[in-house]
């Protein structure tokens, strides 16, 4: 019994202390953004890395989304004589929440993961310590131009993904199910508000990427220095970014007002 | 790492095309849906606008000339609805003007129609469009449908039972 009290005294503190580790951490990767030097070098190479490697995958994902929210919102719209709507129906689906959210989980799995792996197997082969001992930092150095580049290149991939979304759902639907090219277009027009829809959509995909970039690369600084923590601090990157990912996207919604 | 031309080129046309795609959600979808000159404002009071909504189309002949800006009860405290509207300044709309709420095919959006009048003078910014008609609201079409049904099989049916 008092063994079981102390224990979850223990997962408690431990886990609080984890938590102001990571506050820690993000605060000091904000300290190094904002602060000189600004390494636009190192910012561009790691914009090559998370941003444009990852355009193909976003790109093809939008697409082939877009394709089928158009298919299952004909399907559904049709049974209702509604199908003139289908442009709304896609355009408000892709920009208020899958654009966001789909091009942060598919970040979080293409480029998360090799952030964390990569500064993780930096900290096992004992690099961060290589950098310290020449005294520079690390945190500044190596971990901030990568959370940086996943901040950037998220609300830009993220409008990549709902753009090829729409052009998906306007083949499926003008192409394949003769919808009126006019109709789409307008219906998508009329529809699509920039405060409560575009803004929003940019709001959700910058503060997705602050936590992809945040949760990757914290995983990779702490990770323990051999190849299973290596191994575990990518698997828990993925992980703990997809989550929060989508725990953030419920709360982003119901602030950002959903009455309208 | 180095300086390497390809990449900084490929970055470039990423951090471009996203740049791109983010102004065309925010200018061509998020922004006005009637994207011509706007600038003469018009007020016209419905007693019933139905599903008409701010961004709606307004329309002379089919052709878009302009957009709602707000709806609101009208401030004069007869519980009509006032719908402000922004369109193209080169009209030249004589005062006598109709305005309508319309339908795009049975169910489609609503938008406000103008036909415009023979009169002489013109409207000018800020002017108010006496002429209206209201939105047909296709519940309360039905339900007066149905009861003119229903008054006639009843009507047919005592005939039926005096002869």
């Amino acid at each position: 019994m008092f063994e079981l009290v102390r224990d979850i005294g223990w997962r408690t503190v431990d886990n609080v202390y984890g938590l102001g580790g990571v506050a820690h951490f993000g605060s000091r990767l904000l300290f190094e953004t904002l602060a000189p030097p600004y390494r636009l070098r190192r910012l561009i190479d790691e914009l090559y890395n998370t941003g444009v490697l990852s355009l193909a995958i976003v790109c093809a994902s939008g697409t082939a989304v877009g394709l089928v929210l158009g298919l299952q919102g004909y399907n559904t719209l049709v049974r209702f004589g509604a199908e003139q709507s289908m442009g709304a129906v896609v355009g408000l689906s892709l920009v208020r929440e899958l654009g966001p959210v789909l091009t942060a989980l598919l970040v979080t799995g293409r480029a998360g993961s090799a952030v964390a792996a990569e500064i993780g197997s930096m900290v096992a082969s004992e690099q961060l310590d290589g950098l310290r001992m020449m005294s520079v930092d690390p945190i500044d150095f190596v971990t901030q131009p990568k959370a940086f580049a996943l901040l950037l290149s998220m609300p830009l991939l993220s409008a990549l993904f709902i753009v090829f979304g729409l052009f998906g759902g306007y083949l499926v639907g003008v192409g394949v199910l003769g919808i009126d090219a006019g109709t789409y277009v307008s219906s998508l027009e009329n529809n699509i508000d920039f405060r409560n829809d575009v803004l929003g959509s940019l709001v959700k995909s910058l503060v997705f990427g602050a936590l992809v970039g945040l949760i990757a690369t914290w995983r990779g600084y702490t990770a323990a220095p051999n190849s299973a923590g290596v191994s575990r601090a990518t698997t828990g990157a993925v992980v703990q970014a997809s989550v929060a990912t989508l725990m953030f996207d419920y709360v982003i919604t119901a602030l950002w007002g959903v009455g309208l | 790492m180095s300086r390497s031309p390809i990449r900084d080129l490929l970055v470039g046309v990423f951090v471009l095309s996203g740049l791109a795609a983010l102004a065309y959600l925010s200018i061509q979808l998020g922004g006005a849906a009637y994207s011509g000159p706007g600038g003469l404002t018009l007020y016209a009071s419905f007693d019933e606008i139905g599903g008409l909504a701010p961004r709606s189309p307004v329309v002379i002949g089919g052709v878009k000339v302009g957009q709602v800006k707000k709806i609101e009860l009208a401030p004069d405290g007869s519980f009509r609805a006032r719908v402000t509207m922004d369109v193209d300044r080169g009209l030249k709309l004589p005062d006598d003007t109709q305005a309508a709420v319309l339908t795009q095919g049975v169910l489609g959006n609503q938008y406000v129609g103008l036909s415009p009048g023979g009169s002489d003078t013109m409207l000018r910014d800020g002017g108010e469009i006496s002429y209206t008609q209201s939105a047909v609201v296709i519940e309360r079409l039905i339900g007066k449908f149905i009861q003119n049904i229903g008054g006639d099989n009843g009507g047919k049916k005592k005939g039926g039972d005096g002869s």
